[in-house]
């Protein structure tokens, strides 16, 4: 049965993909600019920092699947890195908890590896599963650190009560790291114990502009525009407010 | 007599782990080792006994292949994602993952907006006039988004907008921070109590 008061729903699902897939198709023809993210800059670096130290990379995407957001991002980000320690030669460790993020891991990985020419440098089992279990997750990345000492740490993904505990030990083998997740409540302990953080969506803007998929760049933009409407509706219904007049009640989904 | 040993266990577990502390040593190593090994055969069984066995094999014995959940296509699937195993044909294993890729981003996107975007909307919707913590929240708000703006570099105004936005969210982040780092903290006045009542009856 249609469900009327979620028309609200519908109708903003209907006009962002609208949005997205003008904004797509303009990518394709058209250079899309993004800001400068500091963060992402210092991703090659801290794989070159790993390779002049001769330690290898380790990567982490925390405890869940594919389903989440800053996981899927974080694949983007993936690509990358294994790029680059493919051209630098360094060993790449990849310790994970979701076995079908490991099984997708393995095929970036792979081909990453593949068009920097070295497949040669990697196997799947660079690419491992350790557990499901939170802290039996952090406990088996803890080791792995301690025992691989790597030169460059990269959490990036979504993360609970685990991140300290691996940002910590990331910093007392004396890696850089580079964290990254949407998780709010994590956040803080990344901006404190690590080198760079890419807050939030600046994640999901990372993986656009280091892979410059028109797919992924118009969607950025696309994004763009759908944030200054909200903040242009916000900025509306403030100013009514003030007149007494309330939109809040149009948002209701229940 | 069996709760005296697994009380000696646990406390013993519990210091192996500590002893991280100290740095990485043979008894950590071994309880780490033990701890993951557990922990995978936990989740296999937990898997097993609350998804496949009650959804797929029970499913089957009551429907059939093409019952009323249609089991055949997410069997075909799982069994797919198990020719990773065989290198020759370890492609198949992309249709399922795409699948659940697919499907994931698809059911995130209602959820997102039904659960997050519209009710924070509807809680920002305030006089700001009419109190300094409503004046706050709509500056916040609007700010921190402007900060996630990426087509626009933050020179100009936009560069006072996003840097009003980024002081939001580091105070934000720093109550986060506080907070967490308290439940952290009675995370391990549990565990030292363990060690001083059940084992050691101290308290």
């Amino acid at each position: 049965m249609f469900e009327a008061q979620k028309t609200g729903i519908l109708l903003v699902i209907l006009a962002l993909a609208a949005l997205f897939l003008y904004w797509i198709r303009k990518a394709r023809t058209q250079e899309i600019h993004l800001r400068r993210i500091p963060g992402l800059e210092a991703l090659d670096d801290a794989v070159g920092r790993a390779a002049e130290m001769g330690r290898p990379v380790l990567f982490a995407t925390g405890i869940l699947g594919l389903n989440n957001i800053a996981v899927l991002a974080a694949m983007g980000i993936l690509r990358r890195v294994a790029q680059k320690a493919a051209e630098y030669q360094v060993g790449f460790l990849m310790p994970n908890a979701d076995p079908i993020v490991m099984t997708t891991a393995q095929e970036i990985v792979k081909e990453a590896y593949q068009s920097a020419g070295r497949p040669d440098l990697i196997s799947e089992a660079s690419v491992f599963y350790l557990t499901s279990d939170q802290f039996g997750y952090a406990a088996g990345v803890d080791g792995v650190m301690l025992r691989e000492k790597p030169g460059a740490v990269f959490l990036q993904g979504y993360f609970y009560a685990e991140s300290l505990i691996l940002a910590e030990t990331a910093q007392s083998v004396g890696a850089i790291q580079i964290a990254g997740t949407t998780a709010t409540t994590q956040l803080p302990f990344f901006v404190v114990a690590c080198d760079y953080v890419l807050i939030g969506e600046e994640m999901l803007a990372a993986s656009a502009v280091l892979s410059r998929e028109p797919n992924l760049l118009g969607s950025i933009k696309a994004e763009d525009w759908a944030k200054a409407g909200i903040a242009l509706f916000l900025l509306v219904a403030v100013v009514l407010k003030i007149f007494g007049i309330d939109l809040a009640p149009l948002l209701n989904t229940r | 007599m069996a709760t005296v040993i697994g009380i000696w266990i646990a406390a013993f577990l519990t210091l192996a782990i500590f002893s991280f502390l100290y740095g990485d040593n043979p008894v950590y190593k071994a309880v780490e080792h033990l701890y993951i090994g557990v922990s995978a055969a936990f989740w296999f069984l937990y898997l097993w006994s609350f998804t496949v066995y009650p959804n797929l094999v029970v499913g089957i014995r009551q429907h059939g292949w093409l019952g009323k959940d249609l089991l055949l296509i997410p069997t075909v699937l799982g069994l797919l994602m198990l020719f990773r195993l065989v290198p020759r044909y370890g492609w198949w294993s992309r249709y399922p993952m795409a699948f659940a890729i697919g499907l994931g981003a698809g059911l995130a996107i209602t959820g997102v907006l039904q659960g997050l975007l519209f009710p924070q909307l509807q809680a920002t919707i305030l006089n700001p006039l009419t109190s300094v913590n409503n004046f706050l929240l709509v500056l916040g708000v609007l700010t921190s988004l402007l900060y996630f703006y990426f087509s626009r570099e933050h020179t100009g105004v936009m560069g006072w907008i996003a840097r009003i936005g980024i002081y939001f969210i580091m105070v934000a982040f720093g109550a986060t921070f506080g907070y967490t780092v308290m439940a952290r903290v009675s995370l391990l006045i549990g565990r030292v109590g363990f060690l001083l009542s059940d084992w050691l009856h101290l308290m």
